[in-house]
Parts: structure tokens; C-alpha cells; sequence
């Protein structure tokens, strides 16, 4: 917990008020389910040596089993230290994620053939496409939060028009239009330019909102001081304001960063071969779709880790000074 | 340029131009929206002068000083510091504000910079003094202030105290002509006043020209030169401490003392 109280209030999933009517509902949503008809009950029932033709015995002895289970998961893990139970928690539900990929019977053996590609041609153009857009939004974002903060009035009308556009236009439309309408102009564009520009225009425009909440959050007091020393606009915002309010800007910009990273697998639709299209592509030859969607999934997943890994330490540098 | 032995705050100045007032303000009158905020409002503040401000709260003492460095902009009258009118052009504001140091009531300590940094990059940026320059002078006004064993700190670690008297450091460290104090001591705890006002007094001792916003009167008593009582925008009396505090002419200023001086 953030900020936790010295009360040793008794867990939540410990009180028999919540534990006991908590597994009666597990209990009473797999006998509705139907959890004896899932392959797993299936299975189970076999290995039971269960008449097929017993449908609503093998419900009732999956629904037990599950219950049970998860019944003794929770005891056990109630009693570790806060570190551990964040651990098996995560480790539990990482393998039931794998354990629900696993039962789509994959063929390991075509991913393996076609992995290596998948990253060395998909993954770098991902990156790549997303490392680009992401610098070029923050950019946009910075130069649309001063211009919706100044006194300007055509650089206040130009960034509110932008923000309206690109925020209120579906990326997916803004792909099209940049890739299929600029050559109406004479401007023929190539797929991986026309996909950061129209990534790049949509986040920087959801940047400039975040980019200016982050400037306006800075008390009045902190550019009086700047001012009354004798700093130039200049100085004051970059060497005083921006400074403290990357404090703020970091977090939502590192969602947007991931949300990026997947919002890129749009650019697909034109034909950039980046990880989304070649997972679609590769596996439309020998009809194996659902080994490369796994694949990627897996691959957007470990990116978005070691992101968010990354923003844990960028938001520990800048708090570093303001830890109150 | 600053020696560790020299024991003055103030560095002397350049080009002082004696005969010129350090402050002269002519008619100033000043709105927010439809509310007046200064009246009419006229003072001199002469070089090496301590003038301490009171009056209640919303009387436009602290508006008014903070026109005197172009924090708040003005409709009629005129000021001018060491000689230099202050209007809206840049060239103005910033003679301006190179001339006067600013010690707010909230400290305003840059939090992302440590206790040094706050007093070098200024120097840096405004004065364009080397850092090993700047370092040497920051440390010799932390020095003054006694707080130099803070200086690596950041100023969330440091008590109200020992960050107004940083918020000071910072501002000598500029080496400004002129001092304004808004309400120094009034966002601090009753037991760290005196450390802010012990380094404020002696401030005035070597001879820094200071307007003062204060409830001080202690403060006042004993350091101003001039005492000057504003109610509702104007300036409505103004003298030697004695005079003021022992035998008040208005009747405002009188009910004003009778209030805060138990």
C-alpha cells in the first residue's frame, strides 16, 4: 500500500465473511460454466476413470478440485511476507497465462522456424517505428504544451486545432489519410515515413495535454522566484519549470509509450513489416495463425516489461530531490 | 572575486549614483480587475535605507513591493530603481531585476536543485559567472547565513528556517543593490523567526538598502529607518519607529497597533 495506516485491520481475504462466499461463487460460476465439458474437466475425468455419459459428476468434481485448489492458494499465500506473495501471485498467473496458450496445441516447431524472423525483421521494425514516433511526439508534445500555455494567439490556435484533430480522428483513419491522402496532393509517401508521422501526430497529441497539466501543476511561486533572480523565459522553462514537472509528465507518458508500442501494429494495415504484419503473414501459409498471434502477443508483452522497468527508473531519478 | 575573509553581506557597488534614490515610486496606482489594489501610492526609498512595511492583510503592502521588481505589472504612476524606469520592455525589467533581491513568504526554493545549485545557477544563467566562480560565491553567502554545511542538500531535507535563510543566500548571491523581504517570517514555525530575523538584522548593519513587509514589530523596531503603515491601498502614515509606535497620528494605524501588539 502507498501510504498505509498503523492498524492491523484484519485481511481482507482472511475473514471468513468474504473467504467462505468468495469460493461459494468460484464454486457456483464453474458448476454454471460447465467446467466438466472444458478440455481440462475433461482430462480430469478420464483420469478419474469417469463415465463420459456423467456429465454433471465431472462439473461437480472439477468445481471441488478447482476449489479446493484456489482454497488452499489463498491460505498459503496470506501467510508469506508482502515481497513473496507479489512474486508466487505474479508466477501463478504468469503460468495459467501460459498453460491457456499452451492448450491451443501449437506447433513449437513451426514458432521456432519462424521466431528468429518475427524479431530480427518484426521487433526491429517495431522498435524502430516506435522509438521514432515516441521522440517525435515528445517533441511535438513540448512545443504544443508552451504554445497552448502562451499568449500567442495563431500558436494557441494552431496547437488547439492539432490536439482536436489528432485526438478526435481514430489512428487508424489518420494512417490511411497520411499513407493514402498525401499522394492526392503529389506527395507520394513511403509506408514506415507515413506510419511515425501519423503515430507521432496522434500521441504528440495526447502528449500536449499531459506535457501541459505537467507545466501547470508547477506552483506560481517557483517562476516568481525565477523571474525575481533575473532568468529569461528561456531559463525559467527549461532549467526551472520542466525540470520539476518531469516529475508529473513520467508516468501517463510511460503508458503512452506502451500504448504506443502496440498502436504501432496498426501501421500494419499498409504494409510495414513490422511484428503484427509478419504474424499475420507468416502464419497465413501453412494456416498456423494462431502460433505467430501467441508468438507476437508474447513479444508486445516482454516489450511493454521491460518498458515499464524502464520508467520505474526514470521516475526514482526524478523523485529523487522530492521525497517529502 | 569574493575573499573567504571578508565579513561584509554586501559587496560594495559598482556605480552607485549617489544622488539617485534607491526606490522612488510616484503615483502608483494599480487594479485588479475593478478592485484597486494601490491608491495613489508615493515613495522614496533612500540608498542604505531600512523601511519596514505593515498594515492588515489585503492593505496592498506586498503588491506593492512586488511592483518595485515588475511581479506585478502597474496602471499609472512610475517607479524607477537606481535611476532606471521600469516599464514592459525587457531591457527595463531585467536592469531591474538585476538591481533587487526577492525573499518570499513561501521561500520559493527551486526543490529539483540542492541548497548550492539554487544559488549558482542563477549566477550562471543571469550574470554568466564561471561555476567554480559561483560555487566560491554561493558558499561565502551560505557562509553568511550559516548554513554552509547544507549546501548538498536539497531544500525538502531543510527546515522552514534554514530554507528562508537560503531563499537570502540565493538572492546576495547576486549581489543586488536593493532587498525586498514579502512577509519573510510569517510561513514559519515561532521558534525559527528569529534565526531569519537575526540574519536580516544583520543584513541592515552592513548597510543593504531593504523594504520590509513584515508583523514584526520587534523587527521593526529595532532595525527600521522608517516605519510606513498602508490600509486599503494607500500609504497612510509614515515616520521613525519612535514616532510611529509610541504616538501613531491616525486613527487606522492606531487600531492597527492596538491589534498586533500585545
Amino acid at each position: 500500500m502507498h501510504y498505509a495506516d498503523n492498524v492491523d485491520y484484519p485481511r481482507l481475504l482472511s475473514r471468513p465473511s468474504v473467504y467462505i462466499p468468495g469460493l461459494a461463487a468460484l464454486f457456483g460460476l464453474l458448476l454454471y460454466v460447465q467446467a466438466g465439458t472444458t478440455s481440462f474437466g475433461q482430462m480430469l475425468a478420464s483420469a478419474l476413470g469417469m463415465a463420459a455419459d456423467a456429465p454433471f459428476a465431472a462439473n461437480l468434481v472439477v468445481a471441488v478440485l478447482v476449489t479446493g485448489i484456489v482454497a488452499l492458494n489463498v491460505f498459503v499465500v496470506l501467510r508469506l511476507s508482502l515481497k513473496h506473495q507479489v512474486y508466487v501471485v505474479w508466477a501463478e498467473l504468469a503460468l495459467l497465462v501460459l498453460v491457456f496458450f499452451y492448450s491451443f496445441d501449437l506447433s513449437f516447431e513451426f514458432i521456432g522456424r519462424k521466431i528468429g524472423f518475427l524479431i530480427t525483421q518484426g521487433l526491429t521494425t517495431t522498435l524502430y517505428v516506435s522509438a521514432v514516433s515516441i521522440f517525435i511526439a515528445s517533441v511535438l508534445a513540448m512545443v504544443g504544451a508552451v504554445a497552448k500555455l502562451s499568449s500567442n494567439g495563431i500558436a494557441l490556435g494552431i496547437a488547439n486545432f492539432y490536439t482536436s484533430l489528432f485526438r478526435g480522428l481514430p489512428l487508424l483513419m489518420q494512417i490511411y489519410l497520411i499513407y493514402l491522402g498525401l499522394p492526392q496532393l503529389g506527395y507520394v509517401i513511403d509506408a514506415v515515413p507515413a506510419g511515425i508521422m501519423a503515430l507521432s501526430l496522434c500521441y504528440g497529441a495526447y502528449m500536449t495535454e499531459i506535457f501541459r497539466a505537467g507545466i501547470e501543476s508547477i506552483p506560481k511561486g517557483q517562476w516568481e522566484a525565477s523571474r525575481a533572480l533575473g532568468l529569461k523565459p528561456k531559463d525559467t522553462m527549461t532549467r526551472i519549470i520542466l525540470p520539476q514537472a518531469m516529475r508529473i509528465i513520467i508516468p501517463p507518458t510511460g503508458n503512452q509509450f506502451i500504448a504506443m508500442l502496440k498502436d504501432s501494429s496498426l501501421v500494419s494495415v499498409v504494409g510495414v513489416w513490422e511484428l503484427m504484419y509478419l504474424a499475420r503473414t507468416q502464419g497465413q501459409t501453412e494456416f498456423r495463425h494462431i502460433e505467430m498471434m501467441i508468438t507476437a502477443s508474447l513479444i508486445y508483452w516482454v516489450m511493454s516489461i521491460v518498458l515499464e522497468l524502464i520508467q520505474t527508473r526514470i521516475e526514482r531519478r526524478f523523485n529523487r530531490a522530492q521525497t517529502r | 572575486m569574493v575573499q573567504g575573509n571578508s565579513l561584509s553581506l554586501v559587496e560594495p557597488v559598482a556605480d552607485p549614483v549617489p544622488a539617485t534614490p534607491a526606490v522612488q515610486i510616484r503615483n502608483l496606482s494599480k487594479w485588479f480587475g475593478s478592485f484597486q489594489a494601490l491608491k495613489d501610492v508615493s515613495l522614496t526609498i533612500a540608498r542604505g535605507e531600512r523601511l519596514v512595511i505593515c498594515g492588515p492583510s489585503g492593505s496592498g503592502k506586498s503588491t506593492l513591493i512586488r511592483t518595485i521588481n515588475a511581479l506585478e505589472s502597474f496602471q499609472q504612476g512610475e517607479i524607477r530603481v537606481d535611476g532606471i524606469q521600469l516599464t514592459r520592455k525587457p531591457e527595463a525589467v531585467e536592469a531591474v531585476r538585476l538591481r533587487v533581491g526577492m525573499v518570499f513568504q513561501q521561500f520559493n526554493l527551486f526543490p529539483h536543485l540542492t541548497v548550492l545549485e539554487n544559488c549558482t545557477l542563477p549566477l550562471r544563467l543571469v550574470r554568466g559567472v564561471s561555476t567554480k566562480e559561483a560555487e566560491e560565491r554561493a558558499l561565502y553567502y551560505l557562509g553568511k547565513v550559516r548554513i554552509p554545511e547544507q549546501a548538498g542538500k536539497y531544500a525538502s531535507q531543510l527546515s522552514g528556517g534554514q530554507q528562508q535563510r537560503v531563499a537570502i543566500a540565493r538572492a546576495l548571491s547576486m549581489q543586488p543593490d536593493i532587498m525586498l523581504f514579502d512577509e519573510p517570517t510569517s510561513a514559519l514555525d515561532p521558534e525559527m523567526v528569529k534565526e531569519v530575523l537575526d540574519t536580516m538584522t544583520q543584513l541592515a548593519g552592513e548597510g543593504m538598502t531593504m523594504a520590509v513587509v513584515t508583523h514584526e514589530m520587534g523587527f521593526a523596531r529595532q532595525v527600521a529607518d522608517r516605519v510606513v503603515f498602508m490600509d486599503r491601498g494607500e500609504i497612510v502614515e509614515e515616520g521613525t519607529p519612535v514616532e510611529f509606535f509610541s504616538n501613531p497620528k491616525e486613527l487606522r494605524a492606531r487600531s492597527f497597533l492596538s491589534q498586533i501588539i500585545h
